[in-house]
């Protein structure tokens, strides 16, 4: 038997089974946890639905966190499947486009900045808010972040902010839930490339960085991720709570290395 | 296996079809059903497999099984 054995989780985020969220359902799966998901519209239905069954689950909800009246209903909808949830994870970020091209300072505009925080890091807590009520003790909740968010990261622009927004959001949400026994935290995952990366300028630049760079001299994978996410969303890891762990081949430890690439 | 076969056998698995189904001069986009999404994953289905890297601008000309062979047989390391 699994480590997650008789938690009930919910997946945000996947499009693909590239997704970091499928890394993560996956590795739930195999440790025994049972699953739901969501997806954004009606394009990533078909997508999510086949890599649900995939995993054994047969829950997949519409959920478009840019409207509150849709994380009202998925919610509703969630409940009339369980009566109660242990792990939720948000999987969520968006930018437009132009935000990841060129510099900070040239790219970067007011509704962009908003729609970023809004849809990357309020998110989180507006999950969090509707979950509440169905999350049970010794539950936990966990998002997604990357090293924009402490560090400066060419071409991650906008999303650098709002990331940091989310690792905020992940240590105030500690504090609230935590009498709750409930647990918040963060994985910042090194560079992996997804669909949403994709959209990242210079992203194979990153990747290739971070090969050469990194002290474990690979870029990470989903699985690293998903055994990560795993793990913190598990009783295991029951004294931990407002933790940004990094899975990223250990990259955010370096000052400088001699290495040229 | 040839480069044109392993492409096809790329693209029908990608779309979730029948290698039958995926001739030389398919269009991703209006034969195939493919969508946005999928042809992102297309791109980076065929650099994985052959190692190559298929710039944003490449990838934009790509539309066709035809244009990923040759873009793979142009390329290849």
């Amino acid at each position: 038997m699994g480590f997650l054995a008789e938690k009930k989780a919910l997946i945000t985020g996947v499009a693909s089974n590239r997704s970091i969220a499928y890394g993560i359902a996956q590795c739930m799966a195999r440790e025994g946890a049972e699953l739901a998901f969501t997806y954004q519209n009606e394009k990533l239905q078909p997508r999510v639905e086949k890599i649900a069954k995939s995993l054994d689950s047969e829950i997949c909800i519409q959920l478009d966190v840019a409207e509150d009246e849709q994380i009202d209903q998925a919610f509703r909808v969630l409940n009339s499947h369980w009566q109660d949830l242990d792990i939720l994870v948000h999987s969520i970020a968006f930018a437009p486009t132009e935000e990841f091209k060129g510099t900070y300072i040239d790219s970067v505009t007011r509704d962009g900045f908003k729609l970023a925080h809004e849809i990357s890091s309020y998110s989180f807590a507006a999950l969090a808010k509707a979950a509440r009520p169905m999350l049970n003790a010794n539950g936990a909740l966990l998002t997604l972040s990357y090293l924009g968010a402490v560090k400066s990261v060419p071409n991650y622009n906008v999303m650098g902010p709002a990331k940091a927004s989310l690792e905020a959001n992940v240590r105030f949400l500690a504090a609230d839930l935590g009498s709750d026994a409930i647990r918040v935290n963060a994985i910042s995952a090194g560079p992996i490339k997804t669909l949403a990366a994709a959209g990242i300028g210079g992203i194979r630049d990153l990747l290739k960085h971070v090969e050469l760079m990194s002290p474990l001299q690979r870029n990470i994978t989903i699985e690293n991720v998903g055994n990560a996410a795993a793990f913190l969303c598990s009783d295991l890891a029951a004294g931990i709570t407002g933790e940004i762990l990094y899975v990223d081949g250990g990259y955010h430890n370096l000052g400088m290395t001699f290495e040229v690439d | 296996m040839s480069v044109e076969e392993k492409v096809r056998g790329i693209v029908a698995k990608q779309l979730g079809l029948g290698e039958d189904e995926v001739n030389n001069e398919s269009s991703f986009i209006d034969d195939l059903g493919a969508d946005s999404l999928d042809t992102v994953e297309l791109v980076m289905s065929l650099e994985e497999e052959f190692d190559i890297e298929i710039s944003d601008d490449e990838a934009e000309n790509i539309l066709t099984v035809q244009a990923a062979i040759d873009h793979v047989n142009n390329n290849a390391n």
